[in-house]
């Protein structure tokens, strides 16, 4: 089953790099892996019959966000983490509050696993009751995004805007005006 | 054909990776960074059920949720410039002065 076998190597490319995103002590080398990840989630996509979606994904996150991270480690020399003194060791600490933190962490996946325990049709194969060929188009996709959500669509560039706005505000330096 | 509970389990593997992060590591960058990998988690189920639906609902919103990324990068990563001119430091252990 080579299908199969692409989902658990991408979906263990995508666990693992999220995984090592964490547990870098280098911001640089966290950003990288993140894309790593990005690029294994995009495989994903195009396996669930969303190649736009895929596209946009390596374009957007991987390309634009990811840049725009990877830009401000380095305007930051930020290489190092510049922590307290038990952080110097290893970048998970082992505090009490990082047990309780790593404790949560553990419930929220109890819980998520639980909830998807109680969900019926899991077993179901993800492609198996509608075609594929209709949910990847992309004609049919922009025809569904700007007639059924044209409201959404339009107020996601007022977000936007405000985004602009808002970075060019925090970032400027005091007392210029 | 996949099973949509693998593709579940996946995204809820992620969301967890990123909770972790957000929780355990003191480093605004990686925080930041870990709040992407949960938009990111939930950004494959939503393409997952959107697929085992046969709606196209799924693929839209996460154009959205990608979007709102974007905007929270930039927000997020003006915020980190702004802090570290104040401290010279991206440990938020630093930024602890309304603390009372």
């Amino acid at each position: 089953m080579p299908e199969a076998l692409v989902f658990y190597a991408f979906a263990a490319l995508a666990i693992g790099a999220s995984l090592l995103v964490i547990g870098q002590r280098n911001p640089m080398y966290s950003v990288l892996l993140l894309i790593a990840s990005f690029g294994a989630l995009s495989g994903l996509y195009i396996q669930l019959d969303a190649p736009f979606v895929a596209v946009a994904q390596i374009i957007i996150y991987a390309g634009a966000i990811m840049v725009l991270f990877l830009f401000v480690v380095m305007l930051l020399n930020a290489s190092r983490e510049d922590g307290a003194t038990w952080d110097r060791s290893h970048p998970i600490p082992s505090t009490r509050l990082g047990k309780v933190g790593a404790l949560l962490a553990a419930l929220l996946v109890v819980q998520l696993g639980w909830a998807l325990s109680q969900l019926g049709g899991r077993s179901v194969p993800v492609g198996s009751r509608v075609d594929g060929e209709r949910l990847g188009s992309v004609l049919e996709l922009g025809r569904v995004l700007f007639t059924r959500h044209t409201f959404a669509f339009e107020a996601t560039s007022i977000l936007i805007l405000v985004a602009m706005v808002g970075a060019v505000v925090l970032a400027r330096r005091e007392g210029e005006a | 054909m996949i099973p949509l509970g693998h593709y579940l389990i996946v995204s809820a593997v992620l969301f967890a990776i990123g909770t972790t992060g957000v929780f355990l590591r003191r480093n605004l960058i990686t925080i930041l960074l870990s709040i992407e990998i949960m938009l990111n988690a939930v950004n494959l189920s939503f393409v997952a059920f959107g697929r085992a639906a046969g709606d196209m609902d799924g693929q839209i919103i996460t154009f959205f949720v990608m979007t709102v990324a974007a905007a929270e990068a930039a927000v997020g990563l003006a915020l980190i410039i702004a802090l570290f001119r104040h401290r010279e430091s991206l440990n938020p252990d630093a930024f602890t002065s309304l603390k009372w």
